[in-house]
């Protein structure tokens, strides 16, 4: 099917359509549902555990990474309960300190590479990026796609440059990070989630996070909506990472109900889902107190790491 | 496996007084008719006793409206519209109880009354407020005038929106009105006559007498009615299309349906599925123009039907007042009865029955979303109004054979047709004897748009400029 062009073009065009009214309709829907007390609780700790705490700026620096990773390991040092996060996000240059510091704790390193965030390089050099980041230790890839060529039409240069990179992986987990704003239409999302799940990604991931609009409740439906069929058609199960302007408990605990209502529980552990997100983890812990002392602390009481 | 812990709606924001009185000329009073209890539906727990008007009572309120038409009609439109204005905020502001207490009357989900029936209700005021002072560029001619008292009688699906639907356009166009709510959801509407009390309008000019069938015959069939507004069943209807025949009353019915639901191979699938689920599953399927005939192309039918019971079985049946509920109680006893009688018909001619499992509640009126494939036209269940959560499904190869099978059937309220080619939305469009039309999506209601049926399924129309017609002199 990745033959060519025309084959890729045939089967991605002929996907059943989005439409767009109805998909926002569904997702603002779901995120009506209520969910308190026994619910709630449990949703904040599954999230927690689905977080992938990210620090993806230029002045990133060993000491922050550091910092970030102790924070994944404990993310609440005054209760041991919290359980710890998926895993930690940085660039390829840093994924040495992070394997250092995480050490045996269980979280995973994940990087992002290939000429991240704009994907504009040659396939040299994105695969060299990936294999840096491979060799420096890290278990998971967030890789973006070439999105000149998917809106193009050269699918399959697209196609070829996942499987390229997901060779150079390895042993490492691959995220196909779509950049869901720049492909526009939810045609697009659906058909790019399709390009990277038969190119081999192990997940495929909204955002970036710089770029908005990012993981939109209806975005990550209609990913959840992909991997549901493309489980159902071929039989290989693929994780879905929505990243990139989830902040708040009340968001994350929306995109758990939408994986629950669409893709089906049995995407519902970190193994399946992820949260891309950075601040999103100390609200998670200041509601996670909230319900368990009846009280909110004030922001000095949680840890900015 | 993630359980949506209980999340109950108050019920304290609403204060239920143990029995109601009828409202005529701005007052509540007794009713000389024997009073009955409407109970909730979810529970079968009494919620109230109501009065019952006899046809000394509905004398009583049409000699009110007909005292106050007067000065009514001959207010400026924009001191009408003041009025208007005024119940819309106050519906505004106090929707949440509104909402509670249709929840507990009627059955249908909070999740139903807070989202979709109340801010319709709020919005059909606010929409024929802006109307009411401009009446005359409404196409009906420089200075259209009222038709006088307007004797409404509206049904237990959505009890406040229709009476919405009834009271703001007559009210818009200077009538006075009658209304009778139905005898098993008559509590949101004698909470609105609080509201018209609230916002001072003037005594007569709306009132509200409940009480069952005969009750609703006496308005009707008053002399000294000018109007007459029906929504309910068509057997009804047609009583009521006889009782009026020959007489100078003018006549709106808003009655049954047995929409086509259309669903073309291109269409998007995922939120075809949800349109479905909408089109028959909402309000339990007590909606006239419930897509409750499933049209499905043949090539598609197989998967789809795949994604629809596996859609089906995401829903959350229980509790109403669950703001996580997304089916809710079967109204009444009697229309258990009835939606249990045509589906045990549709098994016994050979259609094919499948629900989800789905545990029912001990107490109350339950029936699980049902669907029936392999359902020929001949079949009853494809025939006859349901007025439940069954959806009977179809399928057809080509365009002309769906538009001939949508069309072939007695009503004509609604359809919907679900492709991602425009050209062929058009084209199905023109050709569906239907009311309204939804293209890829279902049961969106605006107050701007106008509502109605072709065939049985009735006749004028509600809602939008058309809807000013009914209650104007033309």
């Amino acid at each position: 099917m990745a033959a060519s062009n025309a084959t890729l073009r045939a089967f991605l065009h002929g996907l059943p359509g989005v439409d767009r009214v109805g998909a926002d309709q569904r997702a603002a829907m779901l995120g009506t549902r209520s969910i308190k007390t026994t619910a709630k609780a449990g949703a904040i700790d599954l999230a927690i555990r689905m977080v992938d705490l990210t620090t993806l700026e230029g002045a990133d620096t060993p000491g922050k990474v550091r910092a970030m990773c102790a924070k994944a390991v404990h993310p609440d040092p005054s209760d041991p309960s919290v359980p710890k996060v998926a895993a930690v996000c940085v660039y390829p240059d840093l994924v040495a300190q992070a394997v250092e510091a995480l050490g045996n704790s269980g979280v995973k390193v994940a990087s992002v590479a290939t000429a991240f965030p704009s994907g504009r390089s040659s396939l040299e050099i994105k695969v060299a990026d990936t294999e840096l980041a491979v060799a420096a230790g890290a278990d998971e890839i967030d890789m973006v796609i070439d999105r000149g060529a998917f809106l193009s039409g050269d699918y399959v240069k697209v196609f070829e440059e996942i499987a390229a990179i997901k060779a150079a992986c390895g042993p490492a987990h691959l995220k196909v990070i779509l950049e869901t704003g720049e492909l526009a239409t939810y045609d697009n999302v659906r058909r790019a989630s399709w390009l990277a799940m038969m190119a081999g990604g192990d997940f495929i991931k909204t955002s970036t996070g710089k770029v908005q609009p990012a993981a939109t409740p209806s975005v990550t439906l209609i990913m959840l909506e992909a991997v549901r069929d493309f489980l159902a058609t071929t039989g290989r199960k693929v994780g879905v990472k929505p990243a990139g302007g989830i902040r708040t408990t009340k968001d994350a605990i929306k995109m758990l109900v939408l994986v629950n209502e669409t893709a089906g529980e049995g995407w519902l552990d970190p193994d399946w889902f992820r949260l891309g997100a950075s601040t999103l983890l100390n609200d998670l812990l200041m509601q996670r107190q909230k319900l368990s002392t009846g009280r909110y602390a004030g922001s000095d009481y949680f840890t900015l790491d | 496996m993630f359980e949506y812990a209980p999340a109950p709606e108050s019920r304290d924001v609403v204060d239920i007084k143990p029995s109601y009185g009828l409202f005529i000329d701005g007052e509540f009073a007794d009713g000389t008719g024997t009073p009955f209890k409407t109970v909730n539906p979810a529970t079968e727990e009494v919620l109230a006793e109501v009065a019952t008007a006899s046809q000394a009572d509905v004398d009583r309120a049409v000699r009110a409206a007909r005292k106050a038409f007067g000065a009514w009609s001959a207010l400026p439109g924009s001191e009408r519209a003041k009025y208007l204005f005024r119940i819309a905020r106050i519906i505004q502001e106090r929707s949440r109880e509104l909402a509670v207490l249709e929840t507990l009357d009627n059955g249908k989900p909070i999740r139903e009354s807070r989202d979709v029936d109340l801010p319709l209700v709020a919005a059909h005021f606010f929409y024929y407020a802006g109307w009411a002072d401009k009446l005359g560029y409404a196409g009906y001619g420089p200075a259209p005038r009222p038709l006088g008292v307007a004797g409404q009688v509206i049904p237990w699906n959505f009890p406040l929106l229709m009476l919405a639907w009834k009271i703001a356009p007559a009210l818009a166009c200077g009538n006075t009105v009658v209304l009778k709510p139905a005898e098993t959801t008559p509590l949101t509407a004698l909470l609105f006559a609080e509201i018209c009390r609230q916002a001072e309008l003037p005594p007569g000019v709306v009132n509200i007498v409940t009480g069952a069938g005969e009750t609703g015959a006496a308005v009707v069939n008053h002399p000294d009615v000018n109007k007459v507004a029906f929504t309910g069943s068509t057997e009804v209807g047609r009583i009521i299309a006889r009782s009026v025949a020959g007489s100078a009353k003018k006549v709106t019915l808003e009655l049954g349906g047995k929409a086509a639901n259309i669903i073309f191979e291109d269409a998007a699938i995922d939120q075809a599925v949800e349109g479905i689920v909408n089109g028959i599953f909402f309000n339990q399927g007590h909606v006239c123009c419930a897509g409750s005939r499933l049209l499905v192309q043949e090539s598609i039918a197989g998967d789809l039907m795949e994604s629809l019971k596996r859609r089906l079985s995401m829903l959350r049946l229980g509790d109403p007042m669950d703001k996580n509920t997304d089916i809710g109680a079967i109204n009444s006893a009697e229309q258990l009865a009835r939606v249990r009688e045509l589906s045990d018909i549709g098994e016994a001619e050979g259609a094919e029955r499948w629900s989800p499992a789905c545990a029912l509640p001990e107490r109350g009126f339950w029936f699980p979303p049902t669907i029936f494939s392999g359902v020929a036209q001949s079949h009853r269940i494809a025939r006859d109004e349901v007025f439940g959560p069954v959806l009977a499904v179809l399928t057809f190869r080509t365009p002309a054979e769906a538009v001939e099978k949508a069309n072939n059937t007695a009503y004509g309220l609604s359809a919907g047709v679900w492709t991602e080619k425009g050209s062929r939305i058009l084209w199905t469009a023109d050709r569906l004897r239907a009311g309204v039309v939804w293209a890829n999506t279902f049961n969106k209601f605006d107050p701007a748009s106008p509502f109605g049926g072709f065939k049985e399924s009735g006749y004028g129309r509600e809602g939008g400029r058309h809807g000013l017609e009914a209650y104007l002199d033309v």
